[in-house]
């Protein structure tokens, strides 16, 4: 069963994700005892040694790393052209370096962005900043630690597939896309704020025969 | 006061039954401990020393009776019966059920209140001046552009997952009471030279383990940008501050790395991308806003009450009242008043449900049924007249609401510290009331006069210890609790940062500590000078002979 969400369905995942090999000496960073998980944003996000060691599928539909994207370009050329070859960043990547290597960011069929914990909201404003300031329109996709509770702030960011964790149901996250209604905010779903979207009503209008009694003068 | 439409009651009613989902599976272990933290942290539910803590927002600090009523009710059916009021201007319960609290949150609904993004890595309750509003010095009242900004942050997607808390606060008077140079936004809402409405940005300070004053990135921006420039701002903290270390997270830190001048220039970059966009201001929304907060609700009245002004003469102990909790009011005949929430022996902040109600029912009488709280943890009745001071006084007696103390130096800001909080290292009400204790003589407080004593049970700084003119810091030193003394620290449009005095003291030590730097103070004192005054006259070297004068011997 495939817990890939497209489009507000569970639907059948038709790419492999590429991954990075694990790092030859595994650079483990600590503060105040507890190991690091978050890098600083801009950081290199894989050796030379993991960019010539990552296995990429010979055929079919792939995802990979955008440092590998980015150094084996030429490899990648042929199946790029025919739309097979999709990227994804690390939250703490640029978006800059992947747009440097394209013409036309809609050349690529699919960008996804991987959460390394749920917490790192960097990809919220990378998929904001796709979506607007880059006008990319092809599939953007939430990887890694993709959980339900934060699927609605995903889906307004831009996000249209979300491959939610392999240990949670995409069934049960799929009721979470819907927690709230009407938002007060555009983002990149709407971009219209609540204002422009209803009539709201004033102050006048509220306290007629609405919730709080209007309260008189004081009574002396 | 602002109240809410269909659309704001649908979103508080959708959080309530998202919650009680959330909170459902976890329960069921569906959640783990670690996915289920930020989710209850965004709804102000801390796990504490002893329970959970749930803060409640009250929006820039105002509500009206009904909903203090409703706060009264609360305490008394899942908690113990009492409440604090905290410096973010909110209500915090310190003992509810974790499992209890989607059932608050749904009692909270019914009066137009929620504990939305009152903590948690995301944008926090935006908060204000206490005399918004009714302030002489006002030039614009801040609430409506508070409100918009309250809504436009409530479940904002692109801000979920900051690396770090994020506060706001608005200043519209001439004399800053908002801390806007404290906060990781500031904005300074003033008139142009066209008339029109402008505002000042202030980005990256804070409190905390790395007090920071901050910067201004704009000295001039057109209202109708507020919005637009503030998720600029955030876009770029969003994306670059650190994850990697939680005390670097701040915004402060990322101002600080970059420089202020590149920072703003990464944020009018992004900005220009934005401005004029769908997120822009109308006048028709700020005035449907405003219409909530239109003056125009007061009595025309003299400026003079002569039944005020005979009971000032002939009762000493309402006078010191009047002199020191009623406050000047822009309309003639009308004053605000502070409830001292600071009186000797009570936790700084906290009320119990009567006294709760008590309020509620002054609010009612006198002052159009609403009330503020400061951020200096006191109640505000904003709008009383001249004529009915003395009623409001009398009651407020009764329910020991009538320190004559605002201002003085028993009027101790004190964040909750080691009694409650699982964050702090050492207590703090604790050190409050031994100071209170220590100057209990009302004419000698009222000698000593203005002076702003904060106190802070770890360096997260809640208590805001950096700014007092005297602040105290709890530290942990090989597992026993110590207090670091600073002073010279200030709030307003001329804040600045304390000075630490010296080594730390043990807890015992603070009151006597305290009682030498106001002897300094009143020999060294030049006539109507204030503490604050005189610490930057002469500086802290006199402050730190005398204290540490035993140890030099």
């Amino acid at each position: 069963m495939s817990n890939l969400i497209k489009n507000n369905a569970i639907v059948a995942d038709d790419w492999t994700l590429v991954a990075l090999p694990a790092p030859a000496e595994d650079t483990v960073r600590k503060q105040a005892g507890k190991v690091v998980i978050f890098k600083i944003t801009g950081e290199p996000a894989a050796t030379p040694e993991q960019i010539s060691g990552a296995v990429i599928p010979a055929a079919g539909k792939v995802i990979v790393p955008l440092t590998v994207w980015l150094a084996r370009k030429d490899e990648l050329a042929a199946r790029a052209a025919k739309s097979e070859v999709g990227v994804w960043l690390e939250s703490f990547e640029l978006l800059e370096d992947l747009l440097a290597s394209v013409a036309d960011i809609n050349s690529l069929p699919l960008i996804a962005i991987h959460f390394p914990r749920f917490v790192d909201g960097r990809g919220f404003s990378l998929a904001t900043q796709l979506r607007t300031r880059y006008q990319y329109r092809n599939e953007l996709r939430a990887i890694g630690d993709v959980l339900r509770d934060q699927l609605y702030f995903m889906h307004r960011c831009g996000f249209d597939a979300f491959s939610i964790r392999t240990d949670r149901s995409a069934e049960d996250a799929l009721a979470s896309l819907r927690d709230f209604s009407d938002p007060y905010q555009g983002a990149v779903d709407n971009p219209l704020p609540v204002w422009r979207r209803h009539a709201r009503v004033s102050h006048h209008a509220a306290t007629e025969g609405r919730v709080f009694a209007r309260h008189e003068d004081e009574v002396d | 006061m602002y109240i809410y439409d269909d659309i704001d009651q649908r979103i508080v009613d959708e959080r309530v039954a998202q919650y009680r989902d959330q909170t459902r599976r976890y329960l069921a272990g569906e959640l783990t401990d670690d996915e289920y933290r930020p989710l209850r942290l965004q709804n102000g539910l801390y796990i504490q020393r002893h329970a959970p803590m749930l803060r409640i927002a009250v929006p820039y600090g105002l509500m009206n009776s009904r909903q203090l009523r409703k706060l009264a009710d609360i305490s008394r059916r899942y908690d113990k019966g009492y409440g604090h009021f905290s410096t973010r201007q909110n209500f915090q319960l310190n003992w509810p059920k974790l499992e209890t609290v989607p059932d608050i949150l749904a009692e909270l609904a019914t009066v137009q209140m929620h504990a939305i993004q009152t903590s948690g890595s995301c944008i926090r309750a935006i908060t204000t001046d206490q005399f918004a509003g009714v302030a002489p010095d006002e030039i614009v009242d801040p609430r409506p552009f508070i409100e918009i900004m309250r809504q436009w942050s409530s479940f904002h997607p692109e801000f979920a997952g900051l690396p770090r808390k994020f506060k706001l606060a608005v200043n519209g008077a001439r004399h800053d009471r908002s801390l806007v140079q404290a906060h990781d936004i500031g904005l300074e809402l003033y008139l142009d030279s066209d008339g029109k409405i402008a505002v000042r940005v202030w980005v990256g300070g804070g409190l905390g383990r790395t007090p920071i004053l901050g910067t201004v990135i704009r000295e001039h921006l057109e209202w109708q940008h507020a919005l637009t420039y503030c998720e600029a701002i955030l876009r770029v903290y969003n994306l670059y501050g650190r994850r990697d270390n939680a005390f670097k997270a701040r915004i402060k830190i990322l101002v600080k790395a970059l420089g202020a001048e590149e920072f703003a220039r990464r944020v009018e970059e992004e900005w220009a991308l934005h401005k004029d966009g769908p997120g822009t201001i109308t006048q028709a929304e700020y005035d449907r806003v405003a219409s909530f907060f239109a003056q125009g609700r007061h009595t025309e009245l003299p400026a003079q009450d002569a039944s005020f002004d005979a009971a000032r003469a002939s009762n000493p102990a309402f006078a010191a009242w009047a002199k020191r909790n009623v406050h000047a009011h822009k309309v003639a005949g009308y004053r605000a008043v502070t409830l001292s929430l600071k009186k000797t022996g009570i936790a700084p902040g906290d009320a119990t449900a009567g006294q709760l109600e008590v309020m509620a029912e002054l609010a009612d009488q006198y002052s159009f049924g609403e009330l503020r709280v400061s951020h200096e943890q006191n109640v505000i009745l904003a709008d009383v007249k001249l004529g009915n001071l003395f009623a409001v006084w009398e009651t407020a007696r009764v329910h020991g609401l009538a320190t004559p103390n605002i201002g003085l130096l028993t009027d101790i800001i004190c964040c909750p510290g080691g009694d409650f909080c699982s964050l702090a290292n050492a207590k703090s009400i604790p050190i409050a009331q031994a100071i209170q204790e220590k100057f209990d003589d009302l004419d000698y407080l009222h000698d000593i006069g203005d002076i702003e004593l904060n106190i802070s049970g770890c360096m997260n700084s809640c208590g805001h210890q950096h700014v007092g003119h005297i602040g105290v810091l709890g530290v942990d030193k090989d597992g026993s609790e110590w207090y670091q003394i600073t002073i010279g620290g200030k709030q307003g449009s001329d804040a600045r940062l304390g000075t630490v005095i010296g080594p730390s003291f043990p807890a015992e030590e603070v009151p006597g500590v305290i009682e030498k730097l106001i002897a300094t103070y009143i020999e060294t004192r030049t006539e109507e000078e204030r503490f604050i005054d005189t610490v930057h006259r002469i500086g802290v070297a006199p402050f730190k002979a005398r204290v540490y004068a035993k140890e030099a011997a």
